[in-house]
């Protein structure tokens, strides 16, 4: 049984989506609405469906934010990640996005022979990836690493000027603010509506949150490995691949380990 | 002697490089033109002189041409002001440079012609100088004067298109920041949802939406209306919301009786109750509220938008986040121009944090006196 999720916080337009897909898609199982991008995750993580309509403006978080959270936390004895199509009602930024990243996107009010057509093709792909693990092949890896580079091309997408790049950060704990050049820092952690900047020696936190923060990093020193961390590339020791896909790193001044999740794992191939 | 104004109209002074490259047409009217004003002069000349007009004239041209290329080269090392002339002293200057210069080389050239030279007439009376040349420049002066005048002029009206052209864009920018695409297709979806489970309903919905629609094009005409009718316009946008945002919104308007015929600029309230929902309430999980009000505080009219949202700071922050999230900024500045064209420093538009947490934007503005209601009775 193919199961669905919709997370869409307008009752009225969830309630019609329903109804469409019912049409459109008579065997598909539809999950209870999410009604926000928080409650998007949740349900998806819990109910684990195989398809996921996410609208892209909702409470809370974004869809897009959903959709990176859901793939990264997505447990590893769940199977193949959930097909992720967004639905938007007029945004053209996201639009030429969802065009670059070659997504599944959906425009409100969803027409129904669009809808059609995109269940076919959900349809069709899904049906590929139950062939796959009935011929015993590694559950949809192939599948799940497009996905993932779909959603990381959407996730970069660009800023539209590039600001300068930050050299010193300030930081104050307690009474005192800090001075701590950007090169000395080992790592960004987002915490809340912090960021948590970690040195050799200290630990800081700034005002800021990582998606401001990190067009103003030097792309090719500073990778991110997680939705919400940032590592300084020549910090990283060793990184160990486990059989899920995550990636850990040791770093050289800092004994605790980092992961990187399969939206990044890429990043740590052996030249 | 002329200079020709330039045809390209850039707003404030131009570089060298932007005035129209050489074109042979350019250069040949001007070229006729500036012939045309050499034998008149030539021939004024003349008559005053009792000069014969042959030599007159060729000196006549020769001295007129050399200034006018002389002038021509000057205008394109220069800074230009759209009227293609140099900006400030630098204009005066090439005059200054340009006239004296070109009549020496066109008189040398003019000698040369009939093979006899003026140079030792004039070193030797440099009265003659003043009086051959002055003439000259006082035409010289008088051409260029004409010239620069054009220029004026079609910098001028180039001036008044500009404004005419930024009004424009200011109104179509308020009609677009009003008629949102986001929230239009948003309603149409909610619309066309209702229509298949709830008729009625959706007559009703769609009734809002006109009355909206209508009130919206209509505001960039009307000076004003009574404040009950922009209660109204704002329940026709709640409406839409309310159906949109199911039970996770909750509005409330207080209008006192005795303020409803009070006289406000048309949608003012508008911008603010959108961006309370947009910014405030519709990004925050869970339900919210949202209150309009009208007061009045001695002879003031204080017209308040409460909600409950997730705050001016959280909704900064997500503005940052997503540069590409919608800003509340042009509705803003809208409002803080509009109160302060009708009103001066009369008017005051805050916006803060709501204590209790969500944001409270208020507008405090002289109470009109008050109109006769219109002739609407029925």
């Amino acid at each position: 049984m193919t199961t669905a999720l919709i997370a869409e916080d307008e009752p009225l337009l969830a309630q019609a989506l329903h109804a469409e897909l019912a049409r459109a898609w008579p065997g598909l199982q539809l999950l209870e609405r999410a009604v926000d991008g928080d409650d998007a995750v949740e349900r998806a993580l819990s109910g684990r469906p195989d398809v996921v309509f996410l609208d892209i403006r909702m409470p809370g978080r974004s869809g897009l934010e959903a959709a990176e959270a859901i793939v990264e936390e997505w447990p590893d004895d769940a199977g193949a990640l959930p097909l992720i199509v967004f639905v938007t009602a007029y945004d053209q930024y996201a639009l030429q996005a969802f065009e670059r990243a070659a997504v599944d996107y959906l425009q409100k009010p969803v027409q129904p022979a669009r809808l059609a057509a995109c269940c076919a093709r959900l349809r069709d792909t899904l049906a590929l990836r139950a062939a796959a693990r009935n011929a015993g092949a590694a559950p949809a890896a192939a599948d799940d690493a497009a996905l993932l580079g779909r959603l990381r091309t959407l996730l970069a997408a660009p800023a539209e000027a590039a600001p300068a790049p930050l050299a010193i950060l300030q930081a104050s704990i307690g009474s005192t603010l800090h001075m701590i050049p950007v090169d000395e820092v080992i790592y960004f952690e987002a915490a809340d509506k912090y960021v948590r900047v970690v040195t050799a020696e200290r630990e800081a936190l700034i005002r800021t949150s990582l998606r401001e923060l990190l067009p103003r990093l030097q792309a090719e020193r500073f990778w991110q490995i997680h939705r919400g961390t940032v590592v300084r590339a020549d910090a990283i020791a060793t990184a160990t691949r486990d059989d899920s896909g995550k990636v850990f790193l040791t770093l050289r001044q800092r004994p605790e380990r980092l992961v990187a999740s399969r939206l990044y794992a890429h990043l740590f191939r052996a030249m | 002697m002329p200079l020709s104004p330039d045809s390209r109209q850039a707003a404030g002074i131009a570089s060298p490089s932007a005035l129209a490259p050489l074109s042979l047409r350019h250069l040949l009217v001007h070229g006729l033109e500036v012939t045309l004003a050499n034998t008149v002069i030539s021939g004024v000349l003349s008559a005053i002189n009792g000069n014969p007009f042959g030599p007159t004239l060729v000196y006549g041209q020769c001295i007129g041409l050399c200034i006018w290329a002389l002038i021509e080269g000057g205008r394109r090392m220069l800074p230009l002001r759209p009227s293609g002339w140099p900006a400030g002293w630098r204009g005066v200057a090439l005059l200054a440079v340009a006239c004296p210069l070109g009549y020496a080389i066109g008189l040398t050239i003019a000698d040369t012609i009939y093979g006899h030279s003026n140079w030792p007439a004039y070193l030797s009376k440099p009265r003659r100088i003043l009086l051959d040349f002055g003439p000259a420049a006082v035409f010289c002066a008088v051409v260029a004067g004409a010239f620069y005048a054009r220029g004026q002029a079609r910098e001028h009206r180039a001036q008044i298109a500009a404004a005419t052209h930024a009004a424009t864009l200011a109104r179509l920018d308020m009609l677009q920041s009003q008629l949102e695409p986001h929230m239009l297709f948003n309603t149409l979806a909610n619309l066309r949802a209702l229509i298949a489970v709830d008729p009625p309903r959706a007559q009703e919905m769609l009734d809002h939406l006109i009355a909206f629609l209508r009130a919206t094009l209509a505001a960039s005409r009307q000076q004003e209306h009574p404040l009950a009718d922009e209660f109204a316009r704002l329940d026709d946008y709640l409406a839409l919301m309310r159906v949109r945002m199911g039970d996770r919104l909750h509005t409330r308007a207080t209008l006192p009786p005795e303020l409803a015929a009070l006289a406000v600029p048309p949608l003012l309230l508008q911008p603010l109750v959108e961006n309370a929902i947009k910014h405030g309430l519709e990004p925050q999980r869970g339900p919210g509220e949202l209150h309009v009000e009208a007061a009045l505080d001695g002879a003031t009219l204080v017209l308040r938008v409460a909600d409950t949202g997730r705050g001016l700071e959280a909704a900064a922050q997500a503005r940052a986040r997503e540069p590409a999230a919608p800003s509340s900024g042009f509705g803003l500045a809208q409002i803080r121009e509009r109160l302060q064209t009708l009103h001066g420093d009369a008017a005051r538009f805050t916006l803060a944090a709501r204590d209790g947490g969500g944001t409270l934007a208020e507008i405090r503005l002289p109470v009109a006196p008050s109109r006769p209601p219109a002739i609407d009775t029925p």
